[in-house]
């Protein structure tokens, strides 16, 4: 699914990424954790094609096709979707007009033609009952004025919508308190399956209770210093950072 | 004034068929010398077969034009035109227009597909001369429908009561009108476009709506098909009677090409007591090529005077076309409790200039006005609001919102703003909102990463700036005016 080789990034002459080895499998998922400015947020950025980083080296396939080269739209079109930390706004512009219109741009892009509007109402009436985005959530402006966990939420549902084959979860659990926590991963695990994978990035081992991960890995100064599986990350809760990064927490 | 009373009589002996053919050297392309000077304005007269007030009218305002000078103040920089060196009227059809579609700017043809536009009215669109039509016989066929259609329209609209034909036909059919209202909002020395207007205007429309009649249909210039093409000094007079309601809807989405750079319109509305006229524009003229050459220069007066208590006039205006664009629709609010309403989505793109705003002069008691201005600039395009909004001592309780939002695309445009406000009225409340935002990066980012891609991300993101613009336009309007913003932003990003 992705596979990511020795992958170097620096924003202004500042090397973030310095050499990242990653291959996440169909149906895999994975969790990234790290202190702050490890680089996490940056990998899926680069990941989605933010034009703030350059790529210095390294090259990242997706289903075997070089994802540097292709636009932002076309890696989303290609089924690479990140759900953002911070989910943006755009006054005037209805979530619905805005889901519908990302819908249907990527199903012309895969040549699919549009999805027929009383087909597309139904499924998005569907999915945001599962996740207790309300009609009202539906017709505001984009994120506009939402509480931190409505647009988390907002963020699942368009992921839901989208139906990406590699889904990126940016600390989507900042800012979430239990219950919201809850119906977000409730909303993430009902999207796995076999040809799904997923990237998670979390500071918190808490968000890997409820989205249970195959494989864990540590991120420190821009590389992956360990992998294991899921009990390390409770190993790492119970430790703390310092253990993997040979240096005191600050 | 001796020697103007012995031409004038001159003239008046002259049967205007003799005149037709012994005034003009060039009889058969049907044009005016080129230049202005009073024979000119006699010939466009007579080719109208106007009345002798209506000559003297344009004579009056011809003199006046002579004595005034270019305004300055706008925020634009454009070569003055040489106004000898245009022709003041000539006929629709002057065989100067392009052969063929093969000969016309590519881009505009690229336009036109992408509004859907079929290849007959493409070619009526940029000009081509009809003779070489290729779909000549498909042009006729539209024509004769839409002829007909208007004829059905022309039936219902005068069981209602209601006056709609040109202004050339209005002043000869219903002069008591012409003479009572024209130039009562606009006086004919308003301003040196607006003067040159009254001087030479040769189309236009007239509208009148009886007492309590509620106007079955929106108006729109579309059904005066039949009627000569729009030209380049235009001068549209409605009159809403007391409790009646009219909507007139001018423009096309259509990038419409003119031989005409220089067009200087005048519009006046009248609402007397209880009645309400709503005027939508969508104007879309040539604004020039890729570098800004050969595009419109628009210098309009529009100006709506709600005459009665309790009248309302309701301005809502697209702009996207034109290389230069000076406009300032305004509602002169005199009868007490009268509303004025000015909404407006002004987009400059490429080398466009567009000095653009509005007037509220309130005068009555009461009278309350909103004014919603959202514009936006890509490109090298420079893009100013420059609006009024002043109380009279009598004006008690005006009321006043303005909202001014600017909306920039890139680092090469420009957006200014210029709000005058002079209240005397001590009882008056005006609010005043302005913005300035920039497409940001981070939205771009956030909907390219849902899979929209970039000029598509700039479309619906300016679409959700102007909205509440968009909501006053009547519906089928507004769907087309939305197609018509998402194309002039092509290329104002990447």
């Amino acid at each position: 699914m992705l596979e990511i080789k020795n992958l170097h990034a620096e924003v202004e002459g500042n090397k973030i990424l310095r050499g990242i080895n990653l291959t996440i499998n169909p149906g895999e998922i994975h969790a990234i954790m790290g202190p702050n400015g490890s680089g996490k947020s940056t990998l899926s950025y680069v990941l989605a094609g933010k034009e703030d980083y350059e790529i210095t080296e390294g090259e990242i396939l997706f289903n075997g096709e070089n994802v540097l080269e292709m636009e932002i739209d076309e890696r989303a079109a290609a089924g690479l979707f990140l759900a953002m930390q911070y989910p943006i706004e755009i006054p005037g512009v209805a979530n619905m007009t805005f889901l519908k219109t990302a819908l249907n741009a990527q199903r012309v892009a895969r040549g699919e033609g549009e999805l027929k509007t009383p087909d597309f109402m139904k499924k998005v009436k569907e999915l945001s009952a599962k996740l207790n985005v309300t009609q009202e959530m539906l017709r505001r402006p984009l994120n506009v004025g939402f509480s931190g966990g409505e647009k988390k939420r907002n963020e699942i549902l368009q992921m839901a919508l989208l139906e990406p084959k590699l889904c990126i979860l940016d600390e989507t659990d900042s800012g979430l308190d239990i219950d919201a926590l809850r119906i977000v991963s409730e909303g993430v695990n009902a999207l796995k399956s076999p040809e799904r994978s997923m990237l998670v990035i979390t500071h918190y081992q808490r968000l890997l209770n409820y989205i249970v991960p195959d494989v864990v890995h540590v991120m420190y100064k821009g590389q992956i210093v360990k992998t294991g599986d899921k009990s390390l990350a409770l190993e790492l809760e119970e430790k703390g950072y310092a253990e993997f990064t040979g240096e005191v927490a600050a | 004034m001796a020697a103007v009373k012995e031409t004038v009589d001159q003239v008046k002996q002259i049967d205007v068929d003799q005149y037709k053919y012994g005034f003009v050297t060039d009889i058969e392309s049907e044009k005016a010398p080129l230049g202005l000077n009073e024979d000119v304005i006699r010939f466009i007269s007579a080719k109208k077969h106007e009345p002798e007030w209506m000559l003297e009218w344009r004579l009056d305002a011809y003199r006046r034009w002579l004595t005034m000078e270019e305004p300055t103040w706008a925020k634009l920089d454009y070569p003055k035109p040489k106004f000898n060196e245009i022709y003041y009227y000539s006929a629709p059809k002057v065989a100067e227009g392009p052969k063929s579609l093969d000969e016309v700017d590519p881009e505009l043809l690229k336009t036109y597909a992408k509004l859907g536009i079929p290849l007959q009215e493409q070619e009526i669109l940029a000009g081509v001369t009809e003779e070489n039509r290729q779909y000549s016989k498909v042009a006729v066929d539209a024509v004769f429908d839409s002829v007909s259609v208007a004829t059905t329209f022309k039936e219902e609209l005068k069981k209602a009561g209601v006056i709609f034909c040109s202004i050339s036909e209005a002043i000869r059919e219903h002069p008591e009108l012409v003479k009572k209202y024209l130039a009562s909002v606009v006086p004919v020395s308003d301003n040196f476009y607006a003067t040159l207007n009254s001087a030479v205007f040769t189309d236009g429309s007239f509208v009148y709506v009886p007492e309590g009649v509620r106007c079955p249909m929106e108006l729109s210039t579309y059904f005066r098909i039949n009627e000569q093409n729009t030209g380049q000094f235009e001068r549209t007079l409605i009159i809403a009677d007391k409790g009646s309601y009219v909507s007139y809807l001018e423009g096309c989405t259509a990038p419409q090409r003119d031989e005409n750079q220089l067009h200087a319109a005048v519009v006046e509305l009248i609402a007397l007591e209880d009645a309400e006229i709503k005027y939508s524009t969508v104007q879309n003229w040539y604004p020039g090529d890729s570098e800004g050459k050969g595009g419109i220069y628009n210098f309009v007066t529009k100006r709506g005077d709600c005459r009665e208590k309790n009248a309302k006039i309701s301005w809502t205006q697209v702009e996207t076309g034109s290389a230069i664009t000076w406009k300032y629709p305004s509602c002169i609010l005199r009868g007490d409790n009268s509303t004025g309403e000015f909404y407006s989505i002004a987009i400059s793109n490429g080398y466009q200039q567009i000095d653009s705003g509005t007037k509220m002069i309130h005068l009555g008691k009461n009278t309350s006005s909103r004014i919603i201005s959202k514009g936006i600039s890509a490109g090298r395009s420079n893009n100013t609001y420059r609006g009024l909004v002043s109380a009279h001592k009598k004006a008690a309780n005006a009321r006043n919102f303005t909202q001014c939002d600017s909306l920039l695309i890139g680092d090469q445009c420009g957006a200014h703003t210029v709000p005058y406000v002079e209240s005397k009225s001590a009882s008056a409340i005006f609010e005043h909102e302005a913005t300035t935002s920039k497409i940001s990066d981070d939205q771009m980012f956030y909907c390219q990463a849902r899979g929209i891609g970039e000029e598509e991300a700039v479309a619906l993101i300016v679409n959700g700036f102007v909205k509440d613009v968009i909501q006053q336009l009547p519906m089928e309007f507004a769907v087309e005016a939305q197609k018509l913003i998402n194309i002039s932003l092509e290329g104002s990003v990447g």
